[in-house]
């Protein structure tokens, strides 16, 4: 049962809206984030510390508020906002370790709760169509994947060298909603969207308010294990490009990472290198363990959360549906009455 | 007595109005009411389907909607990535001409097919290209009475590269694994396999019709443990579409394929020596060997697999010749 809790990372959107959600809960005895940056959301009992994780004096923090329920959410997925790939992973891995170690030692602490990513199958030609949490990728992990791999390693060892302790990970689809702010989102946002000709990646997505009802229940009950949280079902990039509403931009494959390191550097979209192959693969990973242990479904499916998404940003479409739908019957009956009119011509 | 003048104009007008517009046989405007807002009447009313252009007004409408639908990306697919709207309406009518015209494919035995729940389909493989894989899978879908959609496994190279890849998925073909296999087959979706591989395709003249080593029989534990049907399936007149007459090497390892083929045609015609030779097809389904009443670790069986390996090789290669021999002439 979660009476004290520390988040990290709250000053980003998934943190502080869990801080948001705990405070409605009087179960909740005290709530703590820890961040380099101020909570961006309106928080009432909720103490801000600003500390780097990296920083030993985090078991302080830990131990003088007896805190028992950890939710480790800053691991960082774009490089330039932390300042270049080996920063990121200096943030993401040692920080980690030291959280864990102060985790480890101390005693307060029955539960770890941490967000992790479906980045860690990678995406490879050679994968299985469909991940389960037992895989692995056939490639190499890179970039954020291998972060992410790391990091799940130290919290399982640390469950390990700690027995008594929760360990739950929760390996998240990319996010998509109105109000989050992604990789993703901003790609879908730009007005035209780029793409590897040739290639058309399944996507998998996660609604912002189902990945946090799972966040949320993952804190507030006992949910050991490593879990796939993604919606159900799958659209193709170039399916999903129609959803927008954008017009699509086939690029070739050999300019496809210059493409991406000149957006990162106009400061459009910051897509790390390694995560490229996810434009060109995809992934997609089952979530019946999800299901079975959190006895729910995700409200709305990938196709839906991405239609919430663009309704919520009033992205200009190209082509929206309603207005499809009037060329589709005006030109049915353009065309019907010049059948007509032939018929007429002939009678 | 007053006298009224009315226009001819006028008069004519008034007394056409809501008469039927057709002409009669001998020329003259029809005097008979007209109905509804077509303005025919009962005798003249096109009974035939409304047409727009050469097709009917109905077509084009489900037409309309569809070039819609596809536009704003309003459709499903599978978690594989299968599109059954764009294989059954896109794919399908671009492969039936190649089919039923140019191969003029007969089908035999299709009723060993079950109408529905999981199978594995085992077939020969052939003809330097897997159009093999593709006629025997879209000919499934025409001539089947449940319309099976046959979930072939492929091998990395298809998905590897650009264009071949996402167009694979789309018709609902995914890698050949035993993991994506068994999640086929538990969701009872009939898969076909060519256990022959890169090794069939790429044979070459001298060995056509005979079979190749079927590699470790992977295909039958997959079968086994996941307690589906092994139903054989014999293909007549791949090998001839694209007779692979010599292998480039040096071209195949060059592009980082298994072999690089030299057909009568290709690469001498260009272009033109894409276009596959008017072969006559026929595609026999042999009985299925049913594997749920073995025990439930049979997969584990290492003689078990091996001998219905060659069982059902032997089966193939028997069909194989048969049909060589009732087919007569390979061309017409």
């Amino acid at each position: 049962m979660a009476r004290r809790v520390l988040i990290t990372g709250i000053s980003r959107y998934l943190g502080g809206k869990l801080a948001q959600r705990l405070e409605k809960d009087p179960e909740v005895e005290s709530i703590v984030g820890v961040d380099l940056d101020e909570p961006e959301v309106d928080l009432d009992r909720t103490d801000f510390v600003r500390a780097d994780i990296r920083n030993p004096l985090i078991v302080k923090v830990i131990e003088s508020a007896g805190v028992d329920t950890v939710v480790h959410l800053s691991i960082v997925t774009t490089p330039t906002r932390v300042g270049g790939r080996t920063a990121m992973k200096d943030l993401n891995v040692i920080g980690a370790m030291q959280l864990f170690a102060a985790c480890q030692k101390a005693e307060s602490v029955r539960k770890l709760v941490m967000k992790s990513t479906t980045a860690v199958y990678g995406a490879d030609h050679r994968d299985p169509a469909v991940f389960t949490e037992a895989d692995q990728s056939r490639s190499l992990p890179v970039g954020l994947s291998k972060d992410a791999v790391e990091i799940e390693r130290y919290a399982r060892d640390f469950g390990r060298r700690r027995p008594d302790v929760d360990v739950t990970i929760l390996r998240f689809a990319n996010f998509i909603g109105p109000d989050i702010e992604t990789t993703l989102t901003r790609y879908f946002s730009l007005p035209v969207i780029p793409t590897a000709m040739g290639f058309d990646p399944r996507i998998q997505l996660v609604h912002e308010d189902d990945a946090m009802e799972i966040l949320l229940r993952a804190v507030l009950e006992p949910h050991p294990g490593i879990f796939n949280v993604a919606a159900d079902g799958v659209v193709y990039l170039s399916q999903a490009v129609r959803l927008v509403g954008r017009p699509p931009l086939p690029v070739i494959l050999p300019l496809v990472t210059p493409l991406a390191k000149a957006l990162r550097r106009a400061g459009r979209v910051d897509f790390a290198t390694d995560q490229l192959r996810f434009l060109l693969y995809g992934r997609v990973v089952d979530t019946e363990r999800m299901k079975r242990e959190f006895g729910s479904v995700p409200r709305l499916t990938t196709r839906q959360a991405l239609e919430d998404f663009v309704r919520s940003r009033r992205l200009r479409q190209l082509i929206s549906p309603e207005r499809a739908e009037r060329w589709e019957q005006d030109v049915f009956a353009f065309l019907r009455r010049q059948g007509r009119s032939d018929v007429e011509a002939r009678t | 007595m007053t006298a009224q003048v009315v226009s001819l104009e006028e008069a004519r007008m008034r007394s056409e109005a809501g008469r039927c517009r057709a002409i009669t046989a001998n020329g003259r405007r029809c005097r008979n009411r007209g109905l509804g807002e077509a303005g025919f009447c009962r005798v003249h009313l096109p009974t035939r389907p409304e047409r727009i252009g050469p097709f009917q007004a109905d077509t084009v409408r489900s037409m309309l909607e569809l070039a819609r639908r596809r536009a704003t990306g309003d459709y499903e697919v599978d978690e594989f990535g299968f599109d059954r709207e764009f294989t059954e309406r896109l794919i399908a009518p671009l492969v039936r001409p190649l089919a039923e015209r140019w191969f003029r494919v007969q089908w035999r035995g299709l009723h060993h097919v079950p109408d529905e729940g999981a199978g594995l389909l085992v077939a020969n493989h052939a003809g330097s290209v897997p159009l093999d894989a593709v006629v025997m899978k879209f000919g499934m879908l025409e001539h089947h009475p449940a319309r099976r959609h046959v979930r072939l496994l492929a091998a990395d190279l298809a998905f590897r590269m650009p264009f071949s890849g996402p167009l694979a998925r789309k018709i609902g073909s995914t890698l050949a694994t035993h993991q994506d296999a068994y999640r086929l087959l538990g969701k009872g979706e009939l898969l076909g396999v060519f256990p022959e591989g890169f090794k069939g395709v790429g044979k070459g003249w001298k060995q056509r019709y005979k079979l190749q080593r079927f590699g470790r029989g992977g295909f039958i534990e997959v079968a086994l443990r996941a307690r589906v049907p092994l139903i054989p399936v014999a293909i007549v007149g791949s090998e001839e579409a694209y007779p692979m007459i010599a292998n480039a090497k040096l071209l195949a390892r060059l592009g980082g394929f298994p072999y690089f083929p030299i057909t009568p045609t290709f690469p001498w015609l260009g272009p033109l020596g894409l276009i596959p030779f008017p072969s006559k097809w026929i595609i026999e389904v042999g009985d299925p060997i049913p594997t749920d009443h073995l025990p439930k670790d049979a997969w584990q069986d290492a003689m078990l697999v091996f001998e219905m390996n060659d069982r059902i090789r032997d089966s193939i290669q028997q069909m194989l010749y048969r049909n060589l021999m009732s087919r007569g002439s390979t061309f017409f």
